[in-house]
């Protein structure tokens, strides 16, 4: 069995709130990129996929070149290899395109299970696992929470929904899209780096996959920041939170909010 | 021509959030001067009955017996024929997970543009506009479609829940057919998960904790979910406060959590990390409780309370208690 586990590079969350429209438009984010942390959990379900059942894997990430060290991060922490798709060729995409080559790879990779984040922090949109399963005519289940069993050709899986947990069966070949219960991931070991830094990475043309050019079904038009609020904090004084507490009860009852 | 929507049922009913995208749906359908459809799937018509109230032109059954529990494939075979039928130009669906799911599916069935998780809807020119928040809540863009057929799903609590129609909406029946070898998921077990708890996608209000119940967690949590219990709020959690095992992940509020979006959110004793912000900043009022001024959480409340949240929240809950009559 081989896995393909489909990896982004965002930026770190701790810098989305600093990134421009402008950046957003041209495509040159202004921010410490990282590995999309919804994705490390589809990267760690992997590695242990693989010590459970000897499968092997390889990390596809659809990126501007310096999407290589998402790779590099799968490669540590122990995914078996790593493919990089350049995307510069395929700007005014929408999210069918990236859906599209990302299916195109992991038929390229022979992959019979994809697994991915459940969504990444900067586009949100949470689709690219329906989409690849979509163009490959795969099952998709998506909000898994753990892997029960692979046999037989088939996997079993345990998703959450709102108020609900399901165990489902799919026939393989499947795309999965993973939620954070499902495990812990592993920080990347000294050695692991290592052997990532000296791995080599293809990166290959969008073009050479074979996918026929399809046109955006979607535009972005005026990408903007939200409005501020612009009034500040009204603070609530009283000699006692008692006090404080009768404030602020007489303020939220006066807006109707409870 | 049609705006068709998916409304998802559980056994307890239309799931709030599609019934939510249904009011919209109808002024969306004014605009456009076509009629409203609200599809349900399943193998009878009785969760259908229960969408008669919300204003569609019509309520859409699609029966057949293996759609007796929702499976993703049965689900958008069905409502693929729905908006052939129809002649839908517009297909929308909640942002949950099965409206994800569906919502992606579909449009990519019928060659369709979608918007994911949209947080606001318009008509321009005949055509949808659908405006997304993205980079976690940092920025907005309008989605136009060049496609004719146009598919979005909603985030909960964009739009209010309707109000009830006097008039019953027309139920009209449509057997898609469908056989158990057309579906390719077996659902081999179900287990509820909803313990009567308020959740936090659907929530008017949510009451959350964070590091500073550091001193007492159980207590800290407890005086958090006394003070929800007495409004009817969900129960919220900073990162820092699931990380430390005070609180299950899905109490969560923030960018590795849930995006929320009440008319009420009270922080207590969470200082305002940035991921934080980006998963709650959209709450119409926000109340900090936090004994440190300088807090960052304090930059994005209306009302703050500079203090102990193992103070104030008694205090808080006392004083709703003898004023709600409670």
């Amino acid at each position: 069995m081989k896995i393909a586990v489909l990896v982004k590079q965002t930026p770190d969350t701790a810098e989305l709130s600093r990134v421009a429209a402008e950046d957003v438009r041209s495509g040159q984010i202004k921010a410490t990129l990282v590995i999309n942390p919804w994705d490390e959990f589809a990267a760690e379900e992997a590695i242990l996929l693989g010590e459970r059942y000897g499968a092997t894997s390889v990390a596809i990430s659809l990126g501007q070149p310096s999407a290589v060290d998402v790779l590099k991060h799968a490669l540590a922490m122990g995914v078996g290899a790593a493919m990089l798709v350049d995307s510069r060729a395929l700007q005014g995409g929408d999210l069918w395109t990236t859906a599209s080559v990302l299916a195109a790879a992991v038929q390229a990779e022979g992959a019979d299970l994809v697994l991915t984040g459940r969504q990444s922090v900067d586009d949100n949109s949470g689709a690219v696992a329906a989409g690849v399963a979509a163009y490959l005519g795969w099952p998709l289940v998506s909000a898994v929470c753990q892997i029960v069993e692979i046999a037989d050709n088939q996997i079993t899986v345990e998703r959450l929904i709102e108020g609900a947990q399901e165990r489902i069966r799919v026939p393989l070949p499947a795309v999965l899209s993973v939620n954070k219960e499902i495990n812990e991931p592993r920080y990347p070991s000294f050695i692991g780096i290592r052997k990532a830094n000296k791995a080599p990475i293809p990166v290959i043309a969008a073009a050479s996959l074979g996918v026929a050019a399809e046109s955006a079904r979607t535009q972005w038009r005026n990408l903007r920041k939200p409005e501020e609020r612009p009034q500040s904090c009204h603070w609530i004084e009283g000699a006692s939170a008692a006090e404080q507490a009768a404030r602020l009860v007489d303020l939220l009852l006066a807006e109707k909010v409870i | 021509m049609s705006v068709l929507v998916w409304i998802e049922h559980t056994p307890n009913g239309p799931v709030a959030s599609s019934c939510e995208v249904l009011g919209k749906a109808q002024e969306i359908a004014r605009q456009l001067g076509v009629p409203v459809v609200a599809a349900v799937v399943g193998a009878d018509s009785t969760a259908a009955e229960a969408v008669r109230v919300y204003g569609a032109d019509r309520v859409l059954a699609l029966v057949s017996p293996p759609l007796a529990q929702y499976r993703l494939s049965g689900s958008v075979a069905a409502l693929r024929l729905a908006a052939e039928q129809t002649a839908a130009t517009v297909i929308l669906t909640a942002a949950t997970i099965r409206g994800r799911e569906v919502a992606a599916t579909l449009a990519h069935q019928l060659g369709a543009g979608y918007a994911p998780e949209a947080v606001d809807l318009g008509v321009e020119a005949g055509r949808l506009v659908a405006v997304r928040s993205i980079y976690s809540n940092n920025l907005l863009v309008d989605v136009t479609f060049t496609s004719a057929v146009q598919v979005a799903s909603i985030r909960p609590r964009s739009f209010p829940f309707p109000a009830t129609c006097s008039t019953a909406s027309p139920v009209v029946l449509l057997d898609p057919g469908l056989t158990e070898a057309d579906l390719r998921e077996q659902l081999l077990a179900t287990r509820n998960t909803d313990n009567g708890e308020v959740s936090l996608a659907d929530a008017a209000i949510i009451v959350a904790g964070g590091r500073g119940v550091a001193q007492n967690p159980s207590q800290g949590f407890a005086l958090v979910a006394e003070l929800a219990g007495l409004l009817g709020a969900a129960v919220g959690a900073s990162r820092a406060a699931v990380d430390a095992g005070y609180i299950p992940y899905k109490h969560q509020v923030g960018q590795t959590g849930r995006t929320v979006k009440p008319d009420l959110y009270i922080a207590a004793g969470i200082s305002g990390a940035i991921q934080h912000l980006a998963g709650m900043g959209g709450s119409k009022r926000i109340v900090a409780i936090n004994p440190d001024k300088a807090a960052p959480i304090f930059e994005k409340a209306h009302y703050g309370v500079a203090g102990d949240l193992f103070q104030v929240l008694p205090a808080l809950t006392a004083e709703l208690k003898k004023r709600l009559g409670r």
